[in-house]
């Protein structure tokens, strides 16, 4: 028995959610005196794997091969599911990534796993049961999922659980994955990525603004806040649906669900269903003029003020802190 | 081309959402049920593609009789005929199963799920039943382009897309952009009524996770609230107070 952690790079750098996964494999190893493991796959240098090391998890897997160099769902999900075996691996963590929510299902199945989805937690373990904490009914409610299954896998939201530095030394070891042809049938023709912006699902803080802006010429300022405090931007509906701002930023229960240490909406009322996808936010500030708007009753922070007249002066003031 | 799209039921939208038996089951008194908004979406995609050419689209939905107003209003919108596995749909797993053993005999090439429900936003009975059947899958798509046997899609990444191409069959679950939900017409509630629905039963599954207990979101202090003129004093406790900046 042993713990399994799949950590995601993009173009050969580990994504902050990798780090959080590992310091959560880790935690769950002290919890049940088992090894950890963690599992790359693709082209990824010496210096970035040194990094698992750093957050204390000492023996990396390394799949490299041409084939695996690009995400490929179905082969991503073999090569998981093959390591588990071989490694006797009874708890797979991934990060509830776009990636990680696609091959999830399919290692579960593959090792007729029980599967628990965007674990908010540490699991409470009684014997053999195992019970986590997770969002449903986007994020209106928590359930607690029981599971005595014997082996698992476990998917972990973003911005849930703290990446922890331990200084561990490494060590590396090749490993050959049976894979197949069928497994490579998806053809990659493009990657379109926005590089020089903080992905939105990862985000440590979200900068989201609603139909108070009163059209998309106005998201200069917007941007540039977010901008200084190192944020993703985020939207409501009506403003992605207006074609104001892309469908990627568009937040709630029919958008992305999203839980920042820092959620700072502008312009938006606060509808239910704006809510549903941001109210696991840690801190939650609102720019509104109506001090009637439904959003103030959920914030932590608020200023009922003219977004045109309050923004601005944010700005200011943050850089002044930064100096 | 045969295409299976896949409908689960959740509460609208703007539902409160609580819960009876200690906070043990969730409580449907008053509850207004409709077509997961994806879902509606992903038909609304069907749709389009079977009105654009040759093409048949069957929905089907795993659940108990008191769905079949959903699955009608599917219909409405335009899909030519339903399959209704008679079970609750216990979790994404069991439903996943039921579905992959419906489909594996009908060969069908291309079958389409909304990229989560919102009830339980599991993303997972897509994936779950491209593994069961063998298949290729996208769980997040924004684009769907359907050329013979050949579609060409846009999968969802972390601040950007993936543009793909593959050979049908293949799952995909439908997220915004994918089309224009449809309104059903007159014609298509009338239509609604003659067009068949099967009911099957479900096999066996094993249960591998429970949900034991549910809660609310612990409800937040009272909001401070900040001068207009006074932001600064925000910047402030955002950086010692809240410590987030
Ligand atoms: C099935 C369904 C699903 C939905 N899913 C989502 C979803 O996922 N996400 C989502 O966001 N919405 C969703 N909605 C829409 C939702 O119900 C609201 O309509 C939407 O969130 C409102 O967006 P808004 O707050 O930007 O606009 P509005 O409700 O118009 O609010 C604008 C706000 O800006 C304030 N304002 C105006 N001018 C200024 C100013 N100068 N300075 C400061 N404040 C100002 C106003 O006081 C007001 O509170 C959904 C609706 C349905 C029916
Ligand atoms: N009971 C159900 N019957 C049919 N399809 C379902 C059911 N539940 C979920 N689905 C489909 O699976 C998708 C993803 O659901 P989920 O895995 O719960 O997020 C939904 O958008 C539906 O297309």
């Amino acid at each position: 028995m042993s713990i399994l952690v799949y950590i995601e790079n993009i173009e050969g750098a580990f994504k902050k959610s990798a780090f959080e996964a590992i310091s959560y494999a880790k935690a769950i190893g002290e919890l049940t005196q088992q090894e950890v493991q963690a599992l790359s796959i693709g082209q990824v240098d010496e210096t970035e794997l040194n990094k698992v090391g750093k957050y204390g998890v000492g023996k990396v897997i390394r799949v490299n091969t041409d084939k695996l160099s690009q995400f490929q769902n179905q082969a991503y999900a073999a090569v998981i599911a093959d390591v588990a075996r071989q490694v006797g691996a009874t708890s797979i963590i991934l990060s509830n990534s776009f990636s990680g929510k696609g091959l999830a299902p399919r290692v579960a199945a593959k090792l007729e796993a029980a599967l628990i989805d965007g674990a908010l937690e540490l699991p409470t373990i009684s014997g053999s049961s195992w019970e986590f904490r997770k969002s449903v009914f986007s994020s209106k409610a928590i359930a607690t999922v029981e599971t005595s299954a014997a082996t698992k896998v476990i998917t972990l939201n973003p911005n849930t659980f703290e990446a922890k530095e331990a200084d561990t030394p490494i060590s590396v070891e090749d490993f050959q994955p049976s894979v197949q042809d069928k497994d490579f049938s998806i053809i990659i023709k493009d990657i379109v990525r926005a590089t020089d912006k903080v992905a939105l699902p990862e985000a440590s803080i979200v900068v989201s603004a609603g139909r108070g802006m009163k059209g998309p010429e106005n998201w200069g300022m917007i941007e540039e806040l977010a901008e200084i405090l190192g944020a993703a931007t985020a939207c409501s509906k009506p403003v992605s649906d207006a074609g104001w701002r892309p469908h990627a930023e568009h937040v709630g229960q029919t958008g992305l669900a999203v839980s920042p240490n820092l959620y700072i909406a502008i312009g938006i009322s606060g509808a239910i269903q704006h809510l549903a996808g941001v109210s696991s936010s840690k801190t939650i500030v609102v720019i509104n003029k109506d001090p009637e708007a439904p959003f103030f009753k959920v914030a932590d922070y608020g200023i009922v003020g003219d977004a045109f007249d309050v923004v601005p002066r944010l700005i200011e003031a943050l850089k002044l802190k930064k100096g | 081309m045969k295409i299976l799209v896949c409908i689960s039921q959740v509460p609208d939208t703007t539902s409160k959402i609580t819960f009876t038996d200690n906070n043990t089951a969730f409580n449907t008194a008053g509850i207004q049920f409709i077509i997961n908004p994806y879902d509606e979406i992903a038909l609304s995609k069907a749709v389009e593609l079977a009105e654009g050419g040759q093409g048949n689209v069957t929905v089907i939905h795993v659940g108990e009789a008191a769905s079949d107003a959903t699955i009608r209003k599917a219909l409405a919108i335009g899909a030519y005929e339903a399959v209704r596995v008679d079970a609750v749909p216990r979790d994404a797993w069991f439903v996943a199963n039921q579905i992959a053993n419906y489909a594996k005999e009908q060969s069908f090439d291309l079958i389409l799920t909304g990229r989560e429900s919102i009830d339980y936003n599991g993303v997972q009975v897509g994936s779950y039943i491209a593994e069961l059947l063998g298949i290729p899958s996208i769980a997040i798509a924004k684009k769907i382009e359907i050329n013979g046997t050949e579609a060409t899609i846009d999968r969802e990444i972390e601040g950007g897309k993936e543009v793909l191409s593959v050979s049908l069959p293949i799952v995909i679950g439908a997220a915004e952009g994918v089309a224009e939900p449809k309104i059903p017409n007159m014609r298509g509630i009338m239509g609604a009524r003659s067009k068949p629905l099967q009911v099957i039963s479900p096999i066996d599954v094993p249960v591998l996770s429970t949900i034991k207990q549910y809660e609310s979101p612990a409800p937040r202090g009272a909001v401070k609230l900040i001068e207009p003129d006074n932001v600064a004093q925000l910047v402030e406790l955002l950086h010692s107070e809240a410590k987030v900046i």
